[in-house]
C-alpha cells in the first residue's frame, strides 16, 4: 500500500465536531482509509506518524502562543493545508473574546486566572500561515468534506459554492422565511453549504457558514430593522460563530 | 540503586480533545499520577453573559461536537425552569427521542472507534477493520442510524439547528422518522452487547461513589433527582448542597468532589448502578444474557454497559417513534421573566449540569456549566493509580497502553471539561 497520500487531521481550539465529521462519514470511512494513509489523526488512532503530510485538515482557531508556533510547524510539514470549520476559518464562537477584556473573562471562569495562558484574540489559521483551501461551517458539511478529499485525490480544486443560502432555498423550494413570515434571516449574506437547513425548519439562518463573497450586510441590516430588530439584535446576530470574519465583524461594529 | 519509571503520554489519542497522562513509579511505588488537560480555554460562561436566553442551546452545543444534544437539553431545561414554563408531551418524548439518537451515535463511536481497539490490541478501528471488517461495518451502520435520528429531529447530526427553549422550531415529519431503520438498529445493538461482552476483560474491581440522575419511572435522560451511592439525593437546583469544586495545587485543575470530600463517578456505570431496574425489558435481558451484574465495579466493563444502554436507547426510540404524532404545535410559547434555573441531564458520558440567571429582558446574567469529564477527573486518576499498582510487572509500552485504556473507560470529553477547568497550560 506504499505511495498512498499521507493524511493528518489536527486540532487547535475547537469542539472536535469538524474532525468528527470525518468519522461521521459512516459509508465512506473505510474507503477513505484505503485511499489515504491516516498518518496523524489522534482522535481516531494512537499511532501517530511524523510529517511530512500530503494533506493536513486543520480544525480550530489559534488562541495560545504555543499554537501560533505549532500551526507554522504544521504548514512547514504539509503540502496541502485545508482549514475546516468556523473556528479554523474565522476564529469560531470563542472569538467573542476579541471584543472583551480577556482578563475579566479569565477571572469569571477560572479560580486561578494567573495559571491561564491564552492570547487576547482567537484568530483564524489564515492570519498565521498560508492556507490552500478553507471549508466553512459550524460544523462543516460532511458532503463538502468528502468533496475536498475527493478533489485532493484527483488533483483538482474542490467544487464548493460561494453563493448565498438564498440560492439553496430557491433550489429546494423552501419558502423565504423573511418574506413569508417576517423572520429575520442571515441567509442573504451567508455562504451556502448547509442545504438551507434553518429555513427548511422555519427558522432564520444564523450564519454558521460565514459570510458569502461580496455580501451586502448593510442592506440586510436595514431590512432587519424594518422587521423590528434593534441594534443589539443585529450585533448579536453578526457576532456569533463567524463573528471575526471581516464582513460580519464590520456589520456588527456598524451598530 | 533506586529505580524510576516514568510513563508520559503527551497527547492522549482516541479521546475527544487534548489531554495528557503522566505517571511516576519509584522503587515499585506509584509516586505520581496526573491526568492533564492542555486544551485551551474557550470562556463559554463568560461570553454567554448578555446574550439572549434563546442563544443558550445553540451556543453551548458548540462546547462539544460529540454531545451537542446534551448541551441543548440541559440548557433548554434550565431556561424553562428559570421561566417557570412547563414543556410536557409530546415535546418531552421528542426530546427523549433526539437524546436517544445522540446516545446511540456517541456510544457506538466510543465503543467501536475509540475503545474496542484497546481490548483487541489495535491502534485504531481502521487497523481493527483489517481483521474485523464485518464488526466495524456493523458498528458504522448502527452509528449511522443513531445519527439519522438526530438528523431527522434536529436537522443535522453535529450541532442540530432545530432545538429551541420550549420545544422545536418545526416538527419532523412522521414519514421521515418511519424511514429510519430502527428495527435493524435493535438487532445491531443486541449484537453490540454480545460483541463487547466477548472482549478480553482486564480483571479489576473498584469502589465507586456513583452519581447520576434517578427518575421515578424511566431510565434517566432529561429528568430526575441527583443521587449517589453515598446517599446524596437532591433536586437539580440544590447542586451546591451536594458538590464542591476543589482547587488542587499539583495540577491546577478544579476537581469536583462531594461536599464531604469524596471522589465520585458519573457516566454509564453510575446510571446503570442506580437505574438498572428502569431499563427496558430488552436491554435488561441483553445484559443478563452476558452475565452482567446489577452493579458493575470493573470500569473496563463500562464498554458492555454502554452497549446495554444502546439497546435501551434504540428500544425507547422505537416506542416514541411508534406513538409520534406530527400534527401538534412544534413548541410551547415562552415568556421570559427574571429568574434562575438549573438542570442536569445525562450526556452519554455522564451528568451534565447547567445553571443560568436571566434578567427581565431574557438576557443571561450568570452562567455555570459542569460537564461530566470535569467531574470524573479524580476518579480517572484513582483508577489509573489502581491499575498501575496492579500491573507494575508489565513492560513500559504495554503498561502505557493499559493506562490509556483506563482513561478511555470514561469516554472523556476534554473539550467539554476545559472551558471550566482551572487548568495550567504548561506544555514545556
Amino acid at each position: 500500500m506504499a505511495g498512498r497520500p499521507r493524511l493528518a487531521v489536527l486540532k487547535f481550539t475547537s469542539c472536535d465536531g469538524c474532525q468528527l465529521s470525518l468519522l461521521d462519514c459512516e459509508d465512506e470511512l473505510l474507503a477513505i482509509a484505503g485511499a489515504l494513509e491516516i498518518a496523524n489523526f489522534a482522535e481516531a488512532s494512537r499511532e501517530v506518524a511524523p510529517g511530512p503530510y500530503d494533506l493536513a485538515l486543520v480544525e480550530g482557531s489559534i488562541t495560545t502562543a504555543h499554537d501560533a508556533e505549532r500551526i507554522r510547524q504544521v504548514r512547514r510539514e504539509s503540502s496541502v493545508l485545508v482549514t475546516i470549520g468556523a473556528c479554523a476559518t474565522a476564529g469560531g464562537i470563542q472569538a467573542l473574546r476579541n471584543w472583551a477584556d480577556v482578563e475579566e473573562f479569565t477571572r469569571y471562569v477560572y479560580a486561578t486566572p494567573e495559571h491561564i495562558s491564552t492570547l487576547d484574540r482567537s484568530t483564524p489559521v489564515h492570519d498565521h500561515v498560508t492556507v490552500d483551501f478553507e471549508l466553512r461551517g459550524c460544523p462543516i458539511s460532511k458532503r463538502q468534506l468528502l468533496e475536498v478529499v475527493n478533489a485532493f485525490l484527483n488533483r483538482r480544486r474542490p467544487v464548493i459554492p460561494t453563493f448565498a443560502v438564498c440560492v439553496e432555498c430557491k433550489r429546494a423550494g423552501v419558502p423565504c422565511v423573511m418574506v413569508a413570515e417576517g423572520t429575520p434571516c442571515l441567509g442573504p449574506v451567508t455562504q451556502a453549504g448547509c442545504g438551507a437547513l434553518c429555513p427548511s425548519y422555519r427558522r432564520g439562518c444564523f450564519g454558521c457558514f460565514g459570510p458569502m463573497e461580496s455580501s451586502n450586510a448593510a442592506s440586510l441590516s436595514n431590512r432587519w430593522q424594518e422587521l423590528g430588530a434593534g441594534s443589539r439584535e443585529l450585533v448579536d446576530a453578526f457576532r456569533s460563530y463567524n463573528a471575526y470574519a471581516e464582513p460580519f465583524r464590520e456589520a456588527a461594529d456598524a451598530h | 540503586m533506586p529505580t524510576e519509571r516514568t510513563i508520559d503520554v503527551e497527547y492522549l489519542a482516541r479521546v475527544e480533545g487534548e489531554g495528557s497522562l503522566k505517571a511516576v513509579v519509584r522503587d515499585g511505588t506509584v509516586e505520581l499520577v496526573e491526568f492533564g488537560i492542555f486544551e485551551p480555554p474557550r470562556f463559554f460562561e463568560a461570553f454567554l453573559r448578555g446574550r439572549p436566553y434563546s442563544d443558550a442551546p445553540d451556543i453551548t452545543a458548540r462546547i462539544c461536537g460529540i454531545c451537542p444534544v446534551a448541551y441543548q437539553m440541559s440548557s433548554c431545561h434550565a431556561m424553562e425552569r428559570a421561566f417557570g414554563a412547563t414543556v410536557g408531551e409530546p415535546w418531552r418524548s421528542l426530546r427523549r427521542l433526539l437524546y436517544c439518537g445522540e446516545w446511540i451515535e456517541s456510544h457506538v463511536l466510543h465503543v467501536f472507534l475509540l475503545h474496542a481497539p484497546d481490548f483487541l490490541g489495535y491502534e485504531s478501528a481502521i487497523h481493527m477493520a483489517a481483521d474485523h471488517r464485518e464488526a466495524v461495518e456493523k458498528a458504522l451502520r448502527l452509528k449511522k442510524i443513531g445519527n439519522e435520528i438526530v438528523t431527522v429531529l434536529g436537522g443535522r447530526e453535529i450541532h442540530p439547528i432545530n432545538v429551541r427553549v420550549g420545544g422545536f422550531y418545526s416538527l419532523a415529519r412522521r414519514r421521515d422518522l418511519e424511514a429510519v431503520p430502527l428495527d435493524e438498529a435493535l438487532d445491531l445493538a443486541r449484537w453490540m452487547v454480545a460483541f463487547t461482552a466477548s472482549l478480553p476483560m482486564p480483571d479489576v474491581e473498584l469502589d465507586f461513589d456513583f452519581v447520576s440522575l434517578r427518575h421515578p419511572d424511566e431510565y434517566p435522560l432529561n429528568e430526575g433527582r441527583i443521587v449517589s451511592t453515598s446517599g446524596i439525593d437532591v433536586a437539580n437546583d440544590e447542586w451546591d448542597r451536594a458538590f464542591v469544586e476543589e482547587h488542587v495545587e499539583r495540577s491546577n485543575a478544579l476537581h469536583s468532589r462531594t461536599v464531604d470530600g469524596g471522589v465520585y463517578h458519573v457516566g454509564p456505570l453510575a446510571r446503570y448502578a442506580h437505574n438498572a431496574d428502569r431499563l427496558s425489558e430488552e436491554a435488561r435481558r441483553a445484559g443478563a444474557d452476558t452475565g452482567l451484574p446489577a452493579v458493575v465495579r470493573n470500569p473496563f466493563r463500562s464498554i458492555v454497559v454502554r452497549a446495554v444502554e444502546t439497546v435501551h436507547a434504540v428500544g425507547e426510540a422505537i416506542r416514541i417513534a411508534d406513538a409520534y404524532d406530527d400534527t401538534v404545535d412544534p413548541f410551547v410559547p415562552i415568556a421570559p421573566v427574571a429568574g434562575t434555573g438549573a438542570a442536569g441531564t445525562e450526556a452519554p458520558r455522564g451528568l451534565l449540569w447547567h445553571r443560568y440567571e436571566v434578567d427581565g429582558e431574557g438576557r443571561i446574567t450568570e452562567a455555570r456549566i459542569v460537564p461530566p469529564t470535569a467531574q470524573n477527573q479524580l476518579t480517572m486518576e484513582a483508577d489509573v493509580r489502581a491499575v498501575l499498582e496492579a500491573n507494575l510487572s508489565l513492560p513500559d509500552d504495554e503498561l502505557q497502553w493499559r493506562l490509556e485504556q483506563t482513561i478511555r473507560n470514561y469516554d472523556p470529553c476534554i473539550s467539554c471539561a476545559t472551558h471550566f477547568l482551572r487548568l495550567e497550560i504548561d506544555r514545556g
